[in-house]
C-alpha cells in the first residue's frame, strides 16, 4: 500500500503509472490498427465484393395485416392490393428533379408532393416512399416504360387497408394510420424495431390498436443482390413473413346496424352483452365516422369537420361518455336493499309517496306510488320515495361498497382502449375530488339523489349493460369483450384471447329473481308497457331519465326546453326473461323520458335479435286466421 | 492597479498563451477530420456543426484560462449538484426510448449523467488532494464510494455506455493515485477470463433461457449479437454487419471522399453519429483510420505528459483521468464499429455529431490546457 509517501516519491510513482498507461494506450491502438488491418486488408476481397459488385440489401418483407370480421363472418377490416409508385430517396441524387421527371409521366397533384416531402422527413430507414397510390393499369405501364431513365423510382404492389362497413362499428374497429414519431418510440420501447422495419402503418384506435400485436404479424427478411444503381438483380435468401392473425369479433353486425339505423340523426349509444359469456353483441356510438379517412392521413377539411362538429362523432359514447343513470340505477339499488337485508320483497310502505329528511319533504306524486308500495311495485312504477328511504337506512358507504364489484366507478377492462371509469359517489370519492373542507363533506341529501341515479353518479352505457349482465349471470362477472376468436395467420389455428378468471359477486339467486320479476313487470304494466305490451317474448326492463339541466323550481316541459338541454333517455333491459340471451343499455342523448326514445329503440333490437322467437310466434298466430 | 488601458496586443498575447500549442494543434486536426467526414456523411448538418465547433473552441478557451486549482475548489458543490440531478432523474425523470435519462427543467432537458463524466474524476481528484498529506488504504475506499454512488444511479436508468465511462473515470483516478497492484492484477485477470469464456462458450450463454443476472436483457442481446451478428440481420446485427462491410470495402486507400457507396446508399446506420468511423474506413481506408488513431494517440499522450508534469497531486490525477477517458471513448467506439465490442452508445470523440458531447470534450481539452499551465504559473 502506498501510505505515508513523500511528495517526490508520489510524483515518481505517478509518472511510472502514467508511463504504463501510455504503453497500454499504445497497445490498444495497435490492437485497433490490427483489427482494421484484418478488415481492410485480409478480408478486403470478401467485404469489398459484398459492398461493391454484389451489394446485398437486407430488405424487410412486411406481413399481411390480419383481417377483422364479426361473429357471422361479415368483414369489418380487410386488405386489398394496389399499385403505387415509390421513390427510394437514398438512390436518388436530387429528389425534386426526380419528382419533376415523374410528374411528366404520371400526373400527381400538389397534395401528393407535399405529403411526399413530409414522409421524406419522417422516414429514417432505408426504404422507399410512396408518391401516389392506386395507379391504373395504363399508368403502371406508362411509368414502367420510362423507369430505366429514373433510378430510384419503382412501381410496387402494396397492400392497403379498407373498412367496407364505413361508419358502421367504426368506434369498435378503430383505424390504422402511418407510424409517427410517438408510435416509433412505443415500438422501440417494446423492442419491436426489427419487426416494424418495413411497416408503414400501425393501429391507432379501437381493435386495430388494442390487438396490434396480433394483427401486425412478423416481418420477414429478404436478402437481395443489388446492382450499382441499386436495382434488385437476384433474390439470395428469404425468410417469409408470418401473416397477422385474423380476428373474429363478438359483434353481430345485423344487430349493430339495426341500432345505428334506428338512431337516425340522434346522438347516443347502445351496448348489448350476452350475459352468459360477456360477449359484446353490439357497441354503438352515434354519430359515427368513416375510418377509411384516417388511413393515409386525414385531410384538413375532413379533420376539422369531424373535430368541430357539435355532435363529436369521434367520441366513443358507449365507453367514454358518462351520464347519470337516472332510474335505471334502481334495480341495482333494490338488489342492494335485498342483499344487505334492509328490505324484503314483502315489505310494503303506505306513506302517500312522501319522505321527510329534516326539513326536506320529498314527494312522489305518481298515483301508483302512494300506497302498498313493495319492492316490485317500486320498480314497476319507478317510485322515488321507496329508494330515498332505503338509501337513508343503508347509508352511502354501504351502497358504494355493494355497487363497486359491478364495475360502477371503475373500468370494465373491455378490450378496446379509451374507457372511462365513471363516478361511484362515496364520502371517500368526495374527499379526493374536492379541495375545500365544506365541499369535501358528504351531505345526507346527496345520498338521496344518489339513490335514484342522479347526483354525482355518472356511468358509461357499457358499465350499465355490464352491471346488468353480471346480475343476470348470477353475479359471475365476465370481462366484457369484443374479440371472440383469434385465427392464427400461419397455421389457421383458432384460439380464444386470454382473459382473467371472472370475478364472482356473492348474490342470492332468489334476490335476483325478485329484481328480474320487478323488471318484467315494468314491461308488462309499468313505464315501458306501451312499448312491450305486444312483444312475443318476455322482456325485463327499466327506463330512466338523466337530467342534463336543472330548472330551478320550474316544471319540466320537454317542448319548451332547447333540444340540447333536454334530458337524456335511458333504457336498461334483457330478454327473454326466463333465460336472458341479451342484456341491453340504450342511451339517447336529449331524448327526453326513457319510455319515449330509448325504449322503442330497444324494442327494435330485441325484435331483431330474438327474430326466431318472433317468427315462431307469428307462425303460431297465422294458422288461426 | 494602474487604471484601464487599451492594450489589444498584450491581451491577445496573453489569451493565446493560455493555450497549449500541441493540444490545440491536435484538436484543430481532429475537428478538420470531423468537418471532412460530415461533409460526406450528412452535409446538411454542416452549418450546425460549425456552430458546435465555434462554441466548443470558445468554451475550451474559457476553461483553459481558469486555473486548475480553482476548478478543484468547486469540485464538491459541482459534484453534489450532479448527484442531486441524478436523484431527480431517478425520481421524476423523463423516459425516452425505454430509458430514463433526461431531466426536464422547464427551460431545457438535461442529461445529468453527462455532467458526471467530468465531475466524478474532478471530485475524486479533489478528495485525494485534500488528503494528500497522508493517503491511507481507507482513502481509496472512500474515494471509490464517490464514483460508485452515482454509478448505481446511472446503471438504474439504465445506461450501460455512460456507466462504463463513469466507472472507468473512477478507476483511472484510483490507479493514478497509487492503488495497489495486488488489487489491480486480479481484476485484469478476471476480465480476461470473462472475455475468453464469452468467446469460447458464447453459444451456450446466449440461449434465451439463460439469465445473466447483472446485465439487462437488451444488454445481453448486444453482447450476443457481437458474437454472431447474422442471428438477427434486420435488428441488432444489422449495424455490426453493415459497418464491417463498409470498413472492409474501403481497403488500404479507401474509395475516396464522397465516394463511399455504403455510406451514400444509407446502409450505415447512424452514420453521422456513433458509426461515423465506418464512413472514415470506407472513404479513407486503412491509411485514414491509422492516421486518426495516431492523432488520438498523440492527443492522449500529450494529456498524460501534462499530467505527469503538474505539481499538484489533484491536478495530476484529474488530468491523467481526463486523458484516459478520451481514449476510453476512442476504444469503445472504434471497437464497437469494427465489431470488437458490443454496440453501446458511445460517440467517437470530436468526430461524432452531437453538440453536448463536442462541447464537453472541448471543455475537457481546455481543462488539460489549464493543467499544462499550472507548472509555469507555479514557477512565476
Amino acid at each position: 500500500m502506498s501510505e505515508f509517501r513523500a511528495p517526490e516519491e508520489r510524483l515518481i510513482s505517478f509518472r511510472r503509472r502514467a508511463f504504463i498507461a501510455g504503453i497500454v494506450v499504445l497497445a490498444i491502438c495497435l490492437l485497433l490498427g490490427a483489427r482494421l488491418w484484418h478488415l481492410q486488408v485480409e478480408k478486403y476481397e470478401e467485404l469489398h465484393s459484398r459492398a461493391e459488385g454484389n451489394r446485398i440489401a437486407v430488405l424487410p418483407v412486411p406481413p399481411r395485416r390480419g383481417e377483422i370480421s364479426d361473429r357471422h363472418g361479415q368483414v369489418l377490416a380487410r386488405n386489398y392490393s394496389a399499385w403505387t409508385v415509390e421513390v427510394s430517396p437514398a438512390q436518388v441524387k436530387n429528389v425534386t428533379d426526380t419528382l419533376d421527371a415523374l410528374a411528366e409521366v404520371l400526373p400527381f397533384d400538389e397534395r401528393d408532393r407535399k405529403r411526399f416531402y413530409r414522409l421524406l422527413q419522417e422516414y429514417k430507414y432505408f426504404d422507399s416512399i410512396p408518391v401516389r397510390a392506386h395507379l391504373t393499369d395504363e399508368e403502371v405501364a406508362a411509368v414502367a416504360a420510362r423507369m430505366y431513365r429514373m433510378p430510384g423510382v419503382e412501381v410496387r404492389a402494396r397492400l392497403f387497408r379498407d373498412y367496407p362497413q364505413e361508419e358502421s362499428a367504426a368506434h369498435v374497429v378503430g383505424y390504422i394510420g402511418r407510424i409517427n414519431e410517438r408510435d416509433q418510440q412505443r415500438i422501440e420501447e417494446h423492442g419491436d424495431t426489427a419487426n416494424y422495419r418495413g411497416s408503414e402503418y400501425i393501429g391507432k384506435s379501437g381493435i386495430e390498436l388494442s390487438y396490434e400485436r396480433d394483427l401486425h404479424g412478423t416481418t420477414g427478411v429478404e436478402q437481395i443482390e443489388v446492382n450499382a444503381s441499386g436495382r434488385a438483380v437476384r433474390l439470395l435468401s428469404r425468410i417469409p413473413a408470418v401473416d397477422g392473425n385474423d380476428l373474429e369479433l363478438t359483434l353481430d353486425m345485423g344487430l349493430q346496424r339495426v341500432a345505428e339505423e334506428a338512431f337516425g340523426e340522434r346522438r347516443g349509444a347502445v351496448v348489448a352483452i350476452e350475459p352468459e359469456s360477456g360477449e359484446v353483441l353490439a357497441l354503438v356510438s352515434m354519430p359515427g365516422f368513416d375510418p377509411n379517412l384516417f388511413i393515409d392521413g386525414i385531410s384538413v377539411v375532413d379533420w376539422s369537420a369531424l373535430r368541430d362538429s357539435p355532435d363529436h362523432p369521434l367520441l366513443n359514447r358507449a365507453i367514454y361518455s358518462v351520464y347519470p343513470p337516472g332510474s335505471i340505477y334502481k334495480p341495482f339499488m333494490a338488489l342492494a336493499g335485498l342483499a344487505s337485508g334492509a328490505r324484503t320483497p314483502e315489505q310494503r310502505f303506505n306513506r302517500q309517496g312522501l319522505f321527510v329528511l329534516g326539513q326536506q319533504r320529498l314527494v312522489d306524486r305518481k298515483s301508483n306510488c302512494q300506497n302498498g308500495v313493495d319492492l316490485v311495485r317500486s320498480l314497476t312504477y319507478s317510485c322515488n320515495t321507496y329508494y330515498y328511504e332505503l338509501a337513508h337506512e343503508m347509508g352511502i358507504q354501504a351502497i358504494a361498497d355493494f355497487m363497486r364489484p359491478f364495475s360502477f366507478g371503475s373500468r370494465t377492462d373491455i378490450d378496446i382502449p379509451g374507457e372511462a371509469a365513471g363516478i361511484l359517489p362515496s364520502p371517500e370519492w368526495k374527499r379526493q375530488r374536492f379541495k375545500t373542507p365544506e365541499h369535501q363533506q358528504w351531505y345526507g341529501g346527496e345520498t338521496l339523489s344518489a339513490a335514484i341515479g342522479q347526483g354525482y353518479n355518472a356511468y358509461t352505457p357499457l358499465q350499465m349493460a355490464h352491471a346488468l349482465a353480471v346480475m343476470l349471470n348470477g353475479g359471475v362477472a365476465h370481462q366484457p369483450h369484443l374479440v371472440r376468436n383469434i385465427i392464427d395467420g400461419s397455421s389457421g389455428e383458432i384460439r380464444q384471447p386470454q382473459r382473467p378468471q371472472p370475478e364472482r359477486i356473492e348474490l342470492d339467486p332468489e334476490h335476483i329473481e325478485t329484481i328480474k320479476h320487478g323488471m318484467v313487470q315494468v314491461s308488462k304494466v309499468g313505464t315501458a308497457s306501451r312499448v312491450f305490451a305486444d312483444a312475443p317474448y318476455e322482456v325485463g326492463s327499466k327506463t330512466g331519465t338523466a337530467q342534463v339541466f336543472s330548472l330551478q323550481g320550474q316544471k319540466y316541459v320537454a317542448e319548451e326546453v332547447e333540444e340540447r338541454l333536454r334530458d337524456h333517455s335511458w333504457f336498461l333491459g334483457f330478454a327473454p326473461a326466463d333465460k336472458p340471451r341479451i342484456a341491453l343499455a340504450v342511451l339517447v342523448e336529449n331524448g327526453g323520458f326513457g319510455s319515449q326514445a330509448a325504449a322503442p329503440l330497444a324494442r327494435l333490437l330485441f325484435d331483431y335479435y330474438l327474430r326466431n322467437e318472433v317468427d315462431a310466434a307469428t307462425a303460431e298466430r297465422e294458422p288461426e286466421q | 492597479m494602474s487604471g484601464f488601458r487599451f492594450r489589444p496586443f498584450e491581451w491577445g498575447a496573453s489569451a493565446i498563451r493560455v493555450l497549449d500549442p500541441a493540444l490545440f494543434f491536435l484538436l484543430l486536426l481532429l475537428l478538420g477530420y470531423a468537418w471532412v467526414l460530415m461533409a460526406s456523411a450528412s452535409p446538411e448538418r454542416l452549418p450546425t456543426l460549425r456552430m458546435h465547433m465555434l462554441v466548443g473552441i470558445g468554451a475550451m478557451w474559457v476553461f483553459a484560462a481558469i486555473p486548475t486549482k480553482r476548478l478543484l475548489q468547486v469540485a464538491p458543490p459541482f459534484y453534489a449538484l450532479g448527484l442531486l440531478l441524478l436523484l431527480g432523474v431517478f425520481l421524476f425523470g423523463e423516459s425516452s426510448k425505454g430509458a430514463q435519462r433526461w431531466l426536464d427543467l422547464g427551460v431545457m432537458r438535461i442529461q445529468p449523467s453527462e455532467l458526471m463524466k467530468i465531475s466524478v474524476p474532478l471530485m475524486m481528484a479533489w478528495y485525494f488532494q485534500h488528503r494528500s498529506d497522508s493517503i491511507r488504504a481507507l482513502d481509496f475506499i472512500a474515494a471509490s464510494l464517490l464514483f460508485v454512488i452515482p454509478l448505481a444511479f446511472i446503471l438504474a436508468q439504465p445506461d450501460l455506455g455512460t456507466s462504463l465511462l463513469v466507472a472507468s473515470a473512477g478507476v483511472y483516478v484510483l490507479f493514478f493515485a497509487g492503488l495497489s497492484w495486488k488489487l489491480i492484477g486480479p481484476v485484469v485477470v478476471a476480465g480476461l477470463v470473462g472475455i475468453v469464456a464469452l468467446v469460447g462458450f458464447g453459444d451456450q450463454l446466449c440461449q434465451p433461457e439463460v439469465d445473466w443476472q447483472v446485465l439487462r436483457d437488451y444488454q445481453k442481446q448486444r453482447v450476443c449479437t457481437l458474437l454472431d451478428p447474422y442471428q438477427d440481420p434486420l435488428g441488432r446485427g444489422f449495424h455490426t454487419i453493415q459497418a464491417a462491410i463498409a470498413i472492409g470495402s474501403g481497403g488500404m486507400w479507401g474509395k475516396g471522399w464522397m465516394d463511399g457507396t455504403q455510406t451514400h446508399l444509407a446502409f450505415i446506420p447512424e452514420r453521422h453519429t456513433d458509426f461515423i468511423f465506418a464512413v472514415l474506413g470506407e472513404e479513407f481506408g486503412l491509411v485514414g483510420g491509422i492516421t486518426l488513431l495516431a492523432l488520438y494517440l498523440l492527443f492522449v499522450w500529450r494529456g498524460l505528459y501534462i499530467a505527469a508534469r503538474a505539481p499538484l497531486l489533484g491536478v495530476r490525477l484529474f488530468a491523467g483521468a481526463l486523458a484516459m477517458m478520451v481514449f476510453t471513448y476512442v476504444f469503445v467506439n472504434i471497437g464497437m464499429v469494427t465489431g470488437l465490442l458490443p454496440v453501446v452508445g458511445a460517440p467517437l470523440p470530436f468526430l461524432s455529431y452531437g453538440g453536448t458531447a463536442l462541447v464537453t470534450l472541448c471543455i475537457g481539452t481546455g481543462m488539460l490546457m489549464s493543467a499544462a499551465r499550472s507548472r509555469s504559473s507555479l514557477k512565476n
